[in-house]
C-alpha cells in the first residue's frame, strides 16, 4: 500500500443507552478508492457515517482525516474541510426547485473558496453552476425548471440531488448513505457509471449499501459490519468468500449465490 | 339560477408561469409590467396617502403610527417563522429593548432623536440577539416558549430591582417635531423594511435562510454554520422590532414596563395569520385590519379579546391561507364565465 490513508478510523466506540452501536471499528481509506460498507439492518452503518461526519460524537476512538482528529468537530466544519455525506432519508429543501437547492451549498464558505465542482476559479452566477452540476449528474431539463419544487421529484432525482449537494462543495470524500436504495433498475443502471465517473474525477467514496451486486462491481474494498463490530474487510472477492460474513449476513449459501 | 349554470360554466385561466416565477422579470410588455407593479404601487401609494386622508381624524393618525409599529414587528415575526423557522414570541422584548435603549440614550446621554432611533435599532438588535443566542438550538414550540419568557422576565426585573426608573419608567424623552414626521418616518421605514426583506429572501443568502427552515441538517452537511444564520435572522427581526420600540418611546415621550406587554408578542402573530404567513406583505395587511378593530373595540373593555379570538378562529377555519395568499392566487388567475 503506497501513500497515506486520507481517512483513518481508529477504535471507534459508540453506545446509545445500553445499545452498542459501534464497537472498536477501525479502517483505513486510501485516496481515490471506493470503500463499500455493508451489514444487516441495525449493524451500525449509518451510525458510522454519523460519527465520521460529526453528526454524532463518538464515545472513544479517533477519526483521522488527513492526519487530524475530527471527533468533536462540528458537522459544518467537517463538511467545510471537504468530507461530505448524503443522507439515507433524503433531505432536500422541498419548497425550492432543484437548482435552487444547490444554491445553499454553493453559498457555503467552502464552495466560495473552491468554486464548486465545475466552477473553475471565480464562480459565475450560482444558478449557472447549479444547473451545470445538475446536468452532469443526470438531471433532465424538465426536472429543474423553476416552477417544479423538489417535493414533486421522484426518489431517483432526490438521491442525485443529495449527491449534487455534496459535489457543489467540491469534496474530497463523499460518504454515500444508501444512494442505491429505493431506485428502480433503470435508475440504478445510470447511477453506477455516475459513481465510476466521480471516482475518476479523483473523489474518494465510502458507499454504505444494501445493493450488493452494484456495490461489489464498484468498490475497491468492502467492509462488513455486524452488531456494530467489523467482521471482515478486503477486496470484494475475499469478502464474498468469507465464511463468517456468509453466516452473519447472508444466512445461507443459496442466497449468497444470487450475488 | 340553475338554468344559468346549465348553459355557462366558470373557466379559470392561469397567467403565464413566466410572469409569476421568481427571478424571471416580465419586461416583455407594459401590461405585464403593470400586472407586477400594480399591487406594489397600490401598497406604497396607499400608505403614503393614508396620513393625508386621515387629516380630519388626528386620533386615527395616531392609530396609523401604531399600525406601522405592529407591522414592523409582524413582518419580523413572519420572516423568522416562515423563512428561518424560528417561531418567536419575543415581540414585546424587541419593543421594550428598543424603547429603553433610545430612552436611555436620549435622557442620559442627551443624544438627539435622529441619532437615538438608528442606534437603538442596531444596539437593540444586538442585545436581543445576544439574549436569545443560547436558545437558538431550540426549534419550533420550544423556542417560542423561551422567547416568550424574556419580555416577562425583563418587566419583572426592572420592577424588582427598580432600575431604569422602575415602575414609573423613563420620562421626558424628546418627541418628534410634529405628527407628520412621526407618521412618515414610520411609514417609510416600514416600506423599506418590507421591500428589503422580500428582496432578501429571494437572494442567495435568503435561500440559505429558507434552507435552515426546511432542513437544517442538510444545511449543516453543506458546510454552513446554522447557528450564525439563525442569529442573523433574529438580529434582522429584532432590529425591526427595536426600531418600532424606539419610535414608540419617542411618540409617547416615555419608556416603561408596559412596553414589554404581551400585546406586542401576540398581535403580530394574529396579523400574520390573518394576512397570510410567508408573504411578508400579508402581515402588514393583517395589522391594517386588526389594529383598527382593536381600537374600535376599546369601549368593550375585556370583551375585546373575545371578539379578537372570534376573528382569528374564523380566519383559521375559513381562510387559513390568509388574505394575502388568497388575494395573490385570485390575482394570478382570471375567472370568467363562458357559454357552453
Amino acid at each position: 500500500m503506497a501513500g497515506e490513508p486520507i481517512l483513518s478510523v481508529r477504535d471507534v466506540n459508540k453506545t446509545f443507552g445500553g445499545v452498542k452501536a459501534l464497537t472498536e471499528v477501525s479502517f483505513n481509506l486510501m485516496p481515490g478508492n471506493i470503500l463499500g460498507v455493508i451489514g444487516p439492518n441495525g449493524s451500525g452503518k449509518t451510525t458510522l457515517v454519523n460519527v465520521i461526519t460529526g453528526f454524532v460524537k463518538a464515545d472513544s476512538g479517533q477519526v483521522l482525516y488527513k492526519g487530524k482528529d475530527l471527533v468533536g468537530t462540528a458537522p459544518h466544519k467537517i463538511a467545510d474541510r471537504g468530507l461530505t455525506r448524503t443522507f439515507q432519508v433524503m433531505r432536500p429543501y422541498y419548497s425550492l426547485p432543484a437548482y435552487k437547492n444547490l444554491i445553499v451549498p454553493l453559498f457555503s464558505p467552502r464552495a466560495r473558496r473552491t468554486g464548486g465542482w465545475r466552477g473553475g476559479g471565480r464562480m459565475g452566477s450560482r444558478d449557472t453552476v447549479a444547473v451545470d452540476i445538475l446536468e452532469e449528474i443526470g438531471f433532465e431539463r424538465e426536472s429543474y425548471v423553476p416552477y417544479k419544487t423538489a417535493s414533486s421529484l421522484p426518489t431517483g432525482y432526490l438521491k442525485r440531488l443529495e449527491l449534487a449537494r455534496c459535489l457543489a462543495l467540491r469534496p474530497e470524500i463523499i460518504i454515500c448513505d444508501e444512494v442505491f436504495s429505493g431506485l428502480s433498475m433503470s435508475e440504478m443502471a445510470s447511477m453506477v457509471p455516475l459513481m465510476e465517473k466521480l471516482q475518476m474525477e479523483g473523489i474518494t467514496l465510502i458507499m454504505v449499501e444494501h445493493r450488493l451486486r452494484e456495490l461489489f462491481r464498484l468498490a475497491n474494498r468492502v467492509m462488513v459490519l455486524n452488531f456494530g463490530a467489523k467482521i471482515a474487510e478486503g477486496v470484494p472477492v475475499e469478502v464474498m468468500a468469507d465464511k463468517q460474513v456468509k453466516e452473519a449476513y447472508f444466512g445461507s449459501e443459496e442466497v449468497f449465490s444470487y450475488v | 339560477m340553475a338554468k344559468a349554470h346549465e348553459s355557462r360554466r366558470k373557466e379559470r385561466l392561469d397567467r403565464g408561469v413566466k410572469v409569476r416565477s421568481d427571478g424571471v422579470y416580465a419586461v416583455a410588455s407594459w401590461r405585464e409590467m403593470a400586472f407586477l407593479l400594480g399591487p406594489r404601487l397600490l401598497l406604497i401609494a396607499g400608505l403614503m396617502v393614508m396620513p393625508l386622508v386621515l387629516w380630519p381624524a388626528p386620533y386615527w393618525q395616531k392609530v396609523l403610527t401604531i399600525i406601522c409599529i405592529y407591522s414592523l414587528l409582524a413582518i419580523g415575526f413572519d420572516f423568522l417563522a416562515h423563512y428561518v423557522g424560528l417561531v418567536s414570541l419575543g415581540g414585546a422584548l424587541y419593543i421594550g429593548v428598543g424603547a429603553y435603549i433610545s430612552a436611555l440614550l436620549n435622557t442620559e446621554m442627551g443624544l438627539p432623536l435622529w441619532a437615538t432611533i438608528p442606534l437603538a435599532t442596531v444596539l437593540g438588535g444586538m442585545v436581543c440577539t445576544v439574549l436569545l443566542w443560547p436558545c437558538l438550538p431550540l426549534r419550533g414550540v420550544y423556542f417560542a416558549i423561551v422567547s416568550l419568557m424574556f419580555p416577562l422576565l425583563a418587566a419583572r426585573l426592572i420592577e424588582a430591582f427598580d432600575i431604569f426608573g422602575g415602575t414609573d419608567g423613563i420620562m421626558g424623552l424628546d418627541g418628534f417635531p410634529n405628527k407628520w414626521s412621526e407618521m412618515y418616518v414610520l411609514i417609510i421605514c416600514l416600506l423599506l423594511a418590507l421591500f428589503a426583506l422580500r428582496r432578501l429572501v429571494n437572494e442567495d443568502v435568503g435561500l440559505v435562510f429558507r434552507g435552515v427552515k426546511d432542513n437544517d441538517q442538510s444545511v449543516k452537511a453543506s458546510g454552513i454554520d446554522i447557528t450564525r444564520y439563525k442569529a442573523l435572522g433574529v438580529f434582522i427581526a429584532s432590529s425591526l422590532g427595536c426600531l418600532g420600540g424606539a419610535c414608540l418611546a419617542h411618540i409617547y415621550m416615555w419608556a416603561g414596563i408596559s412596553q414589554f406587554a404581551l400585546d406586542f408578542s401576540i398581535i403580530p402573530i394574529a396579523a400574520t395569520v390573518v394576512g397570510g404567513g410567508g408573504t411578508l406583505a400579508g402581515p402588514v395587511i393583517g395589522c391594517l385590519i386588526l389594529v383598527p378593530i382593536s381600537e374600535l373595540l376599546r369601549d368593550f373593555g375585556t370583551l375585546r379579546i373575545a371578539v379578537y379570538a372570534l376573528i382569528l378562529m374564523a380566519f383559521i377555519v375559513f381562510k387559513s391561507e390568509g388574505l394575502m395568499s388568497y388575494g395573490a392566487r385570485k390575482y394570478n388567475q382570471f375567472e370568467h364565465w363562458v357559454e357552453i
